[in-house]
């Protein structure tokens, strides 16, 4: 039991919220006390069956959960490989996995007696899903949205602002996701009597990447279950994208002492990963820092000074990752790898044509990585993909792409 | 003793409260900076802190973001920050430079080779924002054990448990802030202040010292009065921010400086 323990890979955070050296709480003293009182109040819930029993409940009747683990024979087929199965997590009440998340949080916040609900979005995603949950409850809600996302991401602003959130467009820096965090941050630092800050990823300060993992995680538990019902075994390779890490960190994570289960997570290589640094690949491409509140592996140049990122995907067009995965990577626990933007539009195409799925860009890139590797595997093999989101909210963006006419 | 006790020191025994500039390393470009932080002293400012750019200043409003923007533009980094600040020393052996930012572009230096840096270029105390207690072993300790000050920062959300950790391991000053937000936002509130800043004497010997929302002579003079000093900042910042010669710049100081100092 000791020595099981002690090679157990899913022990973590210690108690200063640090996976090995990442983590942490890097935040301003104003924030400090409240993220301690979060930690106090998800300590409290995690340990208590009503909390759980209020997240089933809402899973099952408002999520629709469990997803279905879903074989796919044609693309099996194309790729000539591995037997894939498709964890249907986008077919999920707002069309992605970010709202297993949300409706944790979101009961939390009603538990701390808070009024007010924030988040930050990339692609839209989060911020639907958490304008959708307010709704439900009857929350007020603000989501922070950087402007150059605001304008490639028009449908989910829409659906936002119908769900009765106000959205708020983030001009500072390039407008894309790590400013819509800062400015969600100084929100949370001005209001700090009546707001909840609801964070997307597996990032941020302690408690939030392992809060965020751990609701995330049904992903993972399910995944386990039914591949266990409909093959008798646990598969042998997972595979997720990752911007901050969440859809990815939920499958992974309860798979981690599996020793025979392989794990994929596949970051955003936009045009390539090389010094042009014209992508997202914090793991592939970047180097330790600190940023939004802990410890991890970060786009930035020679003076700490964080870089941009690009990717064709908004959910992933992130500078960082979650600190957890910083670790996994360093401890080769799990596998990183880029896609290109070029390799994900040819993988949306191709879930699109042989399984009928129109895919979000970002588990696109997951698929991108499973064409490359599906076919030297052998047809017993059991491949896990994580379908985390639908691609509705893509297709302007992927007309574009492709020169057609909407 | 570091130049920072011996000003305060100096300023118990003329019966003087502290006025405490900031402003953002290479904004709009070196040179100017240069020239602004030179004249900072027969400006009236007793410390001058000097801001160290950063991409995601998450603590600050849109007037000290588009000052480290501007910074960053013009080519400025850590090194040339400090460069700046070993420039100042050249001419002004007594006035004490507080380093004040986030804390990537120091971990991506490395901390011995920051702390061996700063002290090369006179650098009195730091200012970390996103460093606390919590994580003082990153660099406060070390800091501290170079000779440098830890200056922390005490806010209205820092209740009477936690005063005690904020106050351990804090040396120079107490930086209190006036308000729950960010820089440039709020106005700062004397009567509130008052007690929040006893509140924390009560606890420790250290001057405290009030900002954030503090942008006129009269508020630099309320909040002067009911502390140790007063700073101010986004003010200032937002005049550079404007075009404004440094010649100007330095009279909107002077005015600031004459407010707290009827203090």
């Amino acid at each position: 039991m000791t020595s099981d323990l002690l090679n157990s890979f899913r022990t973590g955070p210690d108690e200063r919220g640090r996976f090995g050296d990442f983590g942490g709480r890097f935040v301003s003293e104003t924030l400090m006390p409240l993220i301690l009182e979060l930690e106090k109040c998800y300590e409290h819930a995690k340990g208590d069956p009503g909390f759980w029993a209020e997240m089933d409940d809402l899973w099952k009747h408002y999520v629709g959960r469990p997803s279905p683990l879903y074989f796919a024979p044609r693309l099996t087929e194309e790729l000539g490989g591995a037997k894939i199965y498709l964890k249907r997590d986008e077919l999920n009440h707002t069309g992605a996995h970010k709202i297993n998340n949300v409706l944790g949080q979101i009961l939390l916040a009603r538990r701390m007696g808070k009024t007010r609900i924030i988040a930050e979005t990339g692609a839209g995603q989060h911020g639907v899903a958490t304008a959708t949950v307010c709704a439900r409850f009857g929350l007020k809600c603000v989501v922070f949205m950087g402007a150059t996302d605001v304008e490639r991401q028009k449908p989910n602003v829409f659906r936002m602002r119908l769900l009765g959130a106000e959205v708020v467009p983030v001009t500072s820096g390039r407008g894309t996701l790590k400013d819509a965090m800062n400015e969600a941050l100084r929100d949370w630092v001005t209001y700090v009597d009546d707001t909840f800050y609801c964070i997307g990823t597996v990032a941020g300060p302690h408690p939030y990447p392992a809060m965020v993992r751990d609701f995330q995680s049904i992903i993972g538990k399910e995944t386990r279950e039914q591949m266990l019902e409909q093959e008798g075994r646990l598969p042998d390779t997972l595979v997720a994208c990752i911007g901050g890490g969440s859809n990815a960190m939920g499958l992974f994570h309860p798979f981690l002492d599996d020793k025979g289960v392989r794990i994929i997570g596949v970051e955003a290589g936009g045009h390539g990963v090389d010094d042009r640094m014209e992508h997202a690949a914090s793991l592939t491409g970047g180097r330790p820092g600190v940023l939004h509140g802990n410890r991890t592996y970060l786009l930035q140049d020679e003076d700490g000074q964080i870089l941009e990122g690009h990717s064709i995907s908004a959910g992933l067009d992130y500078p960082g990752i979650g600190p957890e995965h910083s670790w996994l990577h360093d401890m080769g626990r799990v596998e990183y790898v880029s896609v290109t933007d070029k390799e994900a539009l040819a993988a949306f195409q191709l879930s699109c044509r042989t399984e009928g799925i129109i895919p979000a860009l970002e588990p696109s890139h997951a698929l991108a990585h499973v064409t490359k590797i599906a076919p030297e595997l052998p047809k017993d093999h059991l491949l896990v993909m994580n379908m985390c989101g639908r691609g509705d909210k893509d297709i302007f963006t992927v007309a574009e792409h492709l020169g057609a006419e909407m | 003793m570091t130049r920072i006790d011996d000003t305060f020191a100096r300023l118990r025994a003329e019966g003087r409260k502290a006025f405490v500039t900031y402003i953002m390393g290479g904004d709009p470009d070196f040179d100017t900076s240069l020239e602004v932080l030179r004249g900072l002293p027969a400006a009236g400012a007793d410390i001058v802190e000097l801001g160290l750019p950063f991409t995601d200043p998450m603590a600050d409003g849109a007037t000290i973001q588009l000052a480290a923007q501007r910074a960053l533009e013009a080519g400025m980094t850590l090194k040339r920050t400090l460069e700046l600040a070993r420039r100042f020393r050249e001419g002004d052996s007594t006035t004490p430079i507080v380093l004040m930012g986030y804390y990537n572009p120091i971990y991506s230096m490395g901390v011995p080779a920051f702390l061996e840096a700063a002290k090369a270029a006179g650098i009195d105390g730091l200012i970390v924002v996103d460093l606390p207690p919590e994580e003082d072993d990153e660099l406060c300790l070390p800091a501290q054990a170079a000779g440098l000050n830890f200056i922390r920062l005490a806010t209205p959300t820092t209740d009477d448990a936690r005063l005690p950790k904020v106050i351990t391991n804090s040396s120079g000053f107490i930086y209190y802030v006036s308000i729950t937000g960010i820089t440039g936002a709020a106005s700062a509130n004397a009567a509130r202040v008052a007690p929040e800043v006893a509140r924390i004497k009560a606890k420790t010997e250290l001057p405290v010292v009030v900002g954030f929302g503090i942008r006129s002579p009269e508020t630099a003079q309320d909040i002067a009065a009911v502390a140790d000093g007063a700073v101010v900042g986004s003010a200032i910042v937002s005049q550079l921010g404007a075009g404004k010669p440094a010649a100007e710049v330095l009279d909107f100081v002077r005015s600031l400086a004459e407010g707290a100092h009827r203090a």
